[in-house]
């Protein structure tokens, strides 16, 4: 589904990733771990389009997507959250949800300021999807908040109405940065489950960046290390977590070996 | 509102949801007018709004009062325009005014004999109206690349650009032509054009203008409130709140700044175009920075983003400095104001009493110290004529050399009023009198007979005032940044 092929980003002198290779297969769910700084969401930002790699290809479903523009890679099945949440906070949270199905909408100014059946239709559908998606995190995002300002939300139900806003541009592949960040523990097992939901009733192939090592455990089929903009381990959770140079990168060098 | 939030969990997702219920109403007045706020709707409001303005061409046949309310349907297409491309979409557009001075031009140079050309209405205002769409494209091409300060920079140099083309085209040689030819009459502007042809009359008076603007205005108006509120309106405001966001959603962010820009510019050219038309002539200083400042203040007075807002800024800002030229009004006006702003500032009764038993005992010394000082002079017959002066005479001072003590008051307002807002609370109530006492002298003696700087006074004085007391504008909504 969405593959990276030796995928390197250079700042000047800094190099983000370096020679990266990954594969994210559809219908699996992919969790990219390592400590801060280790080109992470850097990643991201070269899988959406918000960087073009300095060398390598990024490959979706076979063909190549990298270094367009972030809304043509989202128009193609990539959609994603960020790690500081940027919801448009001035505005409802239900038009946070519905602004996003722009891409899949066709109403223009003049069938809108005509007030055309077909805009008026569309605009029903649209409405009647967004209230769909925020209901899919149960009681948490319904009713009387739709016409709430965005400002006004818990930061976990930021969390989930980010996810909800990218779920309303029909992706194919999800990337979530930190989806579980700031939650407390009941919120970070309901997130783990709506992840695994997401997959189920969804079918979407998921990539999720998270510190959260409960919630790697519980949703991922694959984990990858990156340290440094390197790859250092990929395999299954338990196998990535005892690996060597996965505990040296977080605990310090040295450190897999005193145990 | 009544509903009981008492029984939900502090801290809870819906404690924290409700608490706009738990806030007390507000007691008196206030709390009236919010609850009117809340209760009528927007549809109430704007056909309310439609309403006075066919009665208002009905009844009112007063040629000088329908000149002045065509010019704010003029006024108003153009905060409308503005408050798409700034309020809506964000962007910081100082050349705004050229698409209006554009589609002025335009309609002088398809109608009248400066070209020889006399096209039909029908022609020539869809014809201005898609020529100016299209300068908006191209304005936009090098600013999609831009935000804030810059396309500011950039947009402003295309507004003086245009300023400079029209004045400079009176003499323009043609290759192969020895003599040069006058297209835009420079400083001399265009005269003498066409009245509208529509709808098988020729609009030969103010009244038939005003009833094509408020058919104009309604289209418009409900054109913009349905786009606002739908997939193209939604898109521009994910711009303005976050433009990485709004990309990675899929939206084309560039697309949208160029049809906010193109957008914008079709209503200032038609705006254009129906000025031009009421005017009977053009002239370039029409179209320069002082409408540009008087349409973003209007803007930003009403509330960015806000339509209502826009409506209201464009209300005050193009009806006000028609009653300031009126000394009479302009006078009341500056009463009513300051006994009011007294009257708030003493919060009771009692207060607003002193302060204004003070004001008037003050006034009876100064008088009397500028009289043996033989400093005064009798009042001239054109300033004691409006029913105000004619009684403040016997209070006020009048010196004989007003320019100069009116300057000096000015001086002196501004260092008390400055000094007032850091005085100690116990010194405060000390100078309020002395700051009303140079006020009203300042007022009377030197700003009513030069009006039109009293005007840019005012409007700065408004202006700094609300950006004080409420920056997001009188019907805005306070914008969140960061939380």
């Amino acid at each position: 589904m969405l593959e990276l092929k030796k995928v390197s980003m250079q700042f000047d002198a800094l190099k983000s990733l370096t020679e990266l290779d990954l594969t994210v297969n559809k219908g699996e769910i992919v969790s990219v771990i390592g400590p801060n700084g280790a080109g992470k969401t850097t990643l991201f930002n070269v899988v959406t389009g918000i960087y073009t790699p300095t060398s390598g290809e990024v490959l979706l479903n076979g063909k190549s997507i990298a270094g367009q523009d972030p809304a043509d890679v989202n128009r193609l099945g990539i959609a994603r959250t960020f790690q500081n949440v940027r919801l448009f906070l001035n505005m409802s949270v239900i038009e946070n949800v519905m602004s996003a199905t722009y891409a899949r909408t066709k109403s223009n100014i003049f069938s809108s300021a005509l007030g055309l059946p077909s805009s008026r239709r569309e605009e029903r559908a649209v409405r009647e999807k967004a209230e769909e998606l925020l209901n899919f995190f149960g009681s948490r995002l319904t009713g009387y908040r739709w016409d709430q300002p965005a400002y006004s939300l818990s930061y976990a139900n930021r969390r989930r109405l980010e996810i909800a806003r990218a779920l309303a541009t029909n992706p194919k592949v999800l990337l979530l940065d930190e989806p579980a960040a700031g939650m407390n523990p009941k919120e970070t097992q309901e997130i783990t489950d709506v992840i695994g939901r997401l997959r189920a009733e969804k079918e979407l192939t998921i990539l999720v960046i998270e510190h959260d090592m409960h919630v790697v455990e519980g949703i991922s089929d694959r984990v990858i290390a990156l340290d440094h903009g390197v790859k250092i381990a990929e395999g299954d959770f338990d196998s990535v977590a005892t690996h060597p140079d996965v505990v040296d990168a977080y605990l310090g060098k040295g450190s897999a070996d005193r145990k | 509102m009544s509903e009981d939030t008492s029984k939900l969990g502090i801290g809870t997702d819906e404690w924290v949801a409700q608490h706009e219920k738990r806030l007390q109403r507000r007691a008196g007045l206030p709390g009236v007018i919010d609850l009117l706020n809340q209760r009528v709707s927007n549809r109430v409001r704007y056909s309310v709004l439609a309403l006075v303005a066919i009665f208002f061409g009905l009844f009112v046949h007063n040629l000088y009062l329908l000149r002045i309310a065509s010019n704010l349907g003029v006024f108003l297409m153009m905060t409308l325009g503005i408050n798409i491309v700034m309020g809506f979409a964000g962007l910081l557009d100082l050349g705004f005014v050229a698409f209006y001075g554009f589609g002025a031009y335009a309609y002088a140079l398809t109608s009248s004999s400066q070209l020889n050309q006399h096209w039909p209405t029908y022609l020539s205002v869809p014809a201005i109206v898609i020529v100016t769409a299209f300068l908006g494209y191209l304005v936009s091409l090098p600013s999609r690349r831009l935000f804030g300060d810059y396309l500011a920079i950039v947009t402003l140099f295309f507004g003086q650009i245009f300023i400079q083309l029209v004045l400079s085209s009176d003499s323009i040689t043609f290759p192969g032509h020895t003599d040069s030819t006058d297209i835009t009459g420079g400083s001399n502007g265009i005269p003498g054009l066409d009245p509208f042809r529509l709808f098988g009359r020729a609009f030969k008076s103010t009244t038939d203008y005003y009833w094509l603007l408020v058919v104009v205005l309604t289209l418009l108006l409900i054109a913009i409130v349905r786009i606002d509120r739908t997939r193209v309106g939604r898109a521009w405001r994910t711009i303005r709140e976050d433009t990485l966001a709004s990309q990675s959603m899929g939206i084309k962010v560039n697309n949208l700044k160029t049809l906010a820009f193109v957008v914008g510019a079709a209503i200032a050219g038609l705006a254009g175009a129906i000025f031009a038309g009421i005017q009977d002539a053009v002239f370039i200083n029409g179209f320069d920075i002082p409408l540009l400042t008087l349409i973003y203040a209007a803007v930003i007075l009403g509330g960015s983003g806000s339509i209502p807002g826009s409506i209201i800024g464009a209300f005050v800002m193009s009806v006000l400095p028609e009653i300031l030229r009126v000394q009479n009004y302009s006078e009341f006006l500056f009463l009513a104001v300051l006994l009011v702003t007294i009257a708030v500032i003493g919060k009771n009764l009692k207060k607003f009493a002193i302060n204004i038993g003070a004001l008037v005992v003050i006034g009876y010394p100064v008088k009397a110290l500028f009289y043996l000082s033989h400093l005064t002079t009798t009042p001239t017959k054109v300033w004691a004529i409006a029913p105000v002066s004619k009684v403040l005479q016997y209070w006020l001072v009048l010196p004989a050399n007003r320019i100069v003590w009116g300057n000096m008051a000015f001086i002196a307002l501004i260092a008390l009023v400055a000094y007032y807002s850091i005085a100690h609370e116990a010194i405060k109530p000390w100078l309020l009198p002395f700051i009303a006492y140079i006020a009203i002298f300042l007022w009377e003696d030197r700003l009513v007979a030069d009006a039109s700087t009293t005007r840019q006074l005012i409007i700065g004085a408004m202006l700094v005032v609300m950006m004080i007391v409420r920056p997001q504008g009188f019907l805005g909504k306070a914008r969140v940044e960061v939380l």
